[in-house]
């Protein structure tokens, strides 16, 4: 999957979980600043991106997973 | 419908993805009305959504270490249903640094901890709800496989789950008299975000699916109906006994 696509896909699962508006999500938004997820919210998130990508997301690196773009990166890999 | 004319409590649901809301949807589906319970105002606004609009739901927002609270849900739950057929106690909790290293660094207050919430709890539960279940009523709580076997990352929560399995015969023989039953259901490991506290769930997750001897998935789904059999009179004459939802992992010597 190239990278576009991951983002693009990311993009679609923050909106359906935070309910944000698109033109809220792009690569630098930070999920608890930006985009006003609580830690729930972001284990909420990462679950979501799991069932969405077929990936496992530990938590031990869901901490340096701070914006969309580090999201995309991590999934890209 | 199996459940049709019965109500009941499960307590607490945090999610979509949360065992107990697997439990409270397959209840509701054989037409059971379940009261739902959420930990404090933030969860119950999230949970509020998973129920919106659907009448075989009611919610009620319950800290099991607040006993005031455990009060006031008795009155509440009285004043909606009056009396009820089934109880199911979803609550557990332990520090998470107790979870991610050595078992043998457990601290005292972790082992507290997580000793009330996850236990005791079922303790105060039963003893609150006492005079509101029906003769013939089901109780039920969740424990895992790790109160049994020395399970990596479970540590001190698999003690707590020892403690609670006990628990469970221990009131199955004092609420036996009117015929109520007390039970323990133990999925394997499910994807939850009370189980992401574990370190290395993805690997303990492949570690059974691969052992198993069901080679089909099992989960909230599975537990759902596993607490529907228990709430049912499919399963009078059953009390403090223990049923494995894990596709036979627990038996399984590979």
């Amino acid at each position: 999957m190239d990278r576009n696509e991951v983002f693009e896909k990311v993009k679609k699962v923050t909106i359906e979980q935070l309910g944000v508006k698109e033109g809220e999500v792009n690569e630098s938004s930070s999920f608890t600043e930006d985009l006003g997820a609580d830690s729930l919210d972001v284990v909420e998130l990462v679950m979501a991106l799991e069932d969405e990508f077929g990936a496992d997301i530990p938590d031990d690196d869901v901490q340096n997973l701070k914006t969309v773009g580090n999201v995309v990166d991590y999934l890209a890999k | 419908m199996l459940l049709k004319g019965k109500k009941g409590l499960v307590l607490n649901v945090t999610n979509k993805n949360s065992i107990g809301w697997g439990i409270a949807e397959a209840a509701a589906e054989y037409g059971a009305e379940v009261g739902i319970g959420a930990q404090n105002a933030d969860m119950t606004s999230r949970v509020q959504k998973l129920i919106d609009g659907n009448d075989a739901y009611k919610l009620f927002e319950i800290d099991f270490q607040d006993d005031a609270q455990m009060g006031v849900l008795v009155e509440q739950v009285k004043r909606t249903y009056g009396k009820i057929d089934f109880l199911v106690h979803a609550a557990a909790y332990a520090p998470r640094e107790d979870l991610q290293g050595r078992f043998i660094d457990t601290s005292r207050a972790g082992f507290s901890l997580a000793m009330e919430v996850s236990c005791y709890s079922l303790i105060t539960l039963c003893r609150a709800m006492e005079p509101l279940l029906n003769d013939d009523a089901s109780v039920m709580t969740l424990s895992y496989l790790g109160s049994t076997r020395a399970v990596d990352g479970y540590n001190v929560m698999g003690v707590a789950k020892a403690g609670l399995e006990s628990t469970v015969r221990y009131l199955a023989a004092d609420l036996g008299d009117r015929g109520i039953r007390v039970n323990t259901l133990s999925p394997g490991p499910v994807n939850t975000i009370s189980a992401r506290g574990v370190k290395d769930l993805a690997g303990i997750l492949e570690r059974v699916h691969e052992r198993a001897p069901l080679k089909r998935p099992y989960g909230q789904r599975e537990c759902g109906l596993n607490a529907v059999y228990l709430m049912s009179d499919l399963s009078l004459g059953v009390t403090g006994q223990l049923i494995y939802i894990d596709s036979g992992f627990n038996v399984s010597g590979r």
